[in-house]
């Protein structure tokens, strides 16, 4: 029998949980429901005026991010733990950072870019110019990269274990602190009509970081959890 | 190149007497060093011309911030020579290590906010140092959460270990982007205090402080690796006969 090709694995990879996910579109919906609600807190909290709002709309759209892709990290593993699908990528003999890297896009494809097409229209809400939502959508679409890199560490991690979501969220926050600085700090320059290039490439340059070292350490959690 | 006495050296029961042998050699200079550089600090160094006596609290803060760094390197390191090489030994150091290491963050932060009362005002600020520090304690905190919830301690010490090594991996950008990140928010002039010019007999208490502490941290960390060794040997027959000796 022909062996399958670590880009078709991968391509398989992918379109699986691509699948799997429009099937069950509502447990896509839920960090996006999540991640609307978590912006909606704020005002409620510190009040209507807008212009005050536009100060933090950067930190708020960050904060909510950042938790919506906790949740939806979450599920990265877990069915394909429960029903075994995560063996059978382990002896498949391809390589494990690779399938785990098209798994983490997907899982980007799902919960990430949705988040960042929704975030101009709550940007909106919280005052932020039209102007701005290039930069916004820019930063949360690395951002939320960063965040399903860093996430699936953390899932991989917490796989299989009691009260795991709330270990993953001390695990991963910590982590995630440095790009919040950068996105937050994007956001808030192109608010205020100024160049958001300096965070935004750090951005990038941390994205790449994290995409370049991050399977190898999600393959090494997950050969640890599955045992 | 004969590695045999490092594998000798990684079997419990030589670590277990080699740790008791050792204690001694750290556990006295440690003591005689910090009792040394108290007396310097605290009696015979001058007040500073600025901060007064208030300074004096860099004595015990510089250390414990220096020991938040240097145990999270070592748990790493440790962490690392676990994971690679199947070393059980080294699992049991990084056990041994992160409390120790969080105990030290949590000694520089509580100094600081002391330290930061008589001179900012205010308990805290956010200041890039103190809050790189707050998120070194998060860190320390998800290892030993971590550890502490996986039963199997072999699965345990291995997810630990990979969380530890990403953490390692991620302090200098930690480090650097609150640098900036303060740099960016607050006046410059609010949080930087000028360090107090260390000369002479301001700094020598300093030095044998921060000799003394980590020596300190080193018969901690063999008191706590025998007591570790003796929780994961304890159904191993050459623990029965060596505490029957």
């Amino acid at each position: 029998m022909e062996r399958t090709g670590i880009a078709r694995a991968a391509c398989l990879a992918y379109r699986r949980d691509l699948l799997l996910a429009f099937r069950h579109w509502g447990q896509v919906a839920q960090p996006l429901v999540f991640f609307v609600i978590v912006a909606t807190l704020f005002p409620l909290a510190l009040g209507p005026q807008l212009a005050e709002l536009r100060e933090i709309a950067g930190g708020t759209l960050w904060v909510a991010a950042l938790l919506a892709s906790l949740l939806g990290v979450e599920l990265l593993f877990r069915a394909d733990h429960a029903d075994g699908t995560l063996e059978q990528l382990l002896l498949s003999g391809q390589p494990l950072a690779i399938l785990v890297l098209a798994k983490g896009f997907a899982h980007w494809t799902i919960c990430g870019l949705p988040l960042v097409l929704l975030a101009p229209l709550v940007g909106a809400g919280l005052g932020t110019p039209p102007a701005a939502n290039c930069t916004l959508m820019l930063s949360l679409a690395l951002g939320t990269g960063i965040l399903s890199a860093l996430g699936a560490i953390g899932s991989a991690l917490t796989l299989g274990l009691r009260r795991g979501s709330l270990l993953l969220g001390l695990l991963v926050l910590p982590l995630a602190m440095p790009s919040l600085i950068f996105g937050a700090r994007a956001i808030d320059l192109a608010i205020h009509g100024d160049s958001a290039r300096g965070p935004l490439l750090l951005l990038s340059a941390m994205l790449v970081l994290s995409v370049t070292l991050a399977p190898t350490a999600v393959a090494a959690a997950l050969r640890i959890s599955a045992e | 190149m004969n590695w045999t006495w490092f594998h000798k050296l990684a079997s419990p029961p030589h670590a277990y007497r080699i740790a008791a042998q050792l204690l001694p050699w750290f556990a006295w200079p440690a003591g005689a060093l910090i009792v040394a550089g108290l007396y310097g600090g605290l009696v015979l160094a001058p007040a500073d011309y600025q901060q007064g006596d208030a300074f004096r609290i860099v004595y015990v803060h510089a250390p414990g911030a220096w020991l938040s760094m240097l145990v999270y390197a070592t748990m790493a390191v440790a962490a690392a020579v676990g994971l690679i090489w199947r070393i059980k030994l080294a699992h049991a150091v990084a056990a041994a290590s992160a409390p120790v290491g969080a105990s030290f963050t949590v000694l520089a932060l509580a100094t600081g906010a002391i330290w930061g009362k008589p001179m900012w005002g205010t308990w805290w600020v956010w200041d890039a140092r103190l809050t790189s520090e707050l998120i070194l304690l998060f860190l320390y905190a998800g290892v030993m959460a971590l550890r502490a919830s996986i039963d199997d301690r072999d699965r345990a010490d291995r997810a630990a270990a990979v969380l530890a090594i990403v953490g390692v991996v991620n302090l200098p950008i930690i480090h650097y982007s609150v640098y900036w990140w303060n740099t960016l928010h607050q006046p410059a002039t609010l949080t930087k205090i000028g360090k107090p010019s260390m000369a002479g007999d301001m700094l020598w208490p300093l030095l044998l402080m921060l000799l003394g502490f980590t020596l300190f941290y080193g018969a901690i960390l063999l008191i706590r690796l025998r007591a570790e060794i003796l929780k994961r040997e304890r159904d191993a027959t050459w623990l029965t006969t060596e505490l029957a000796r």
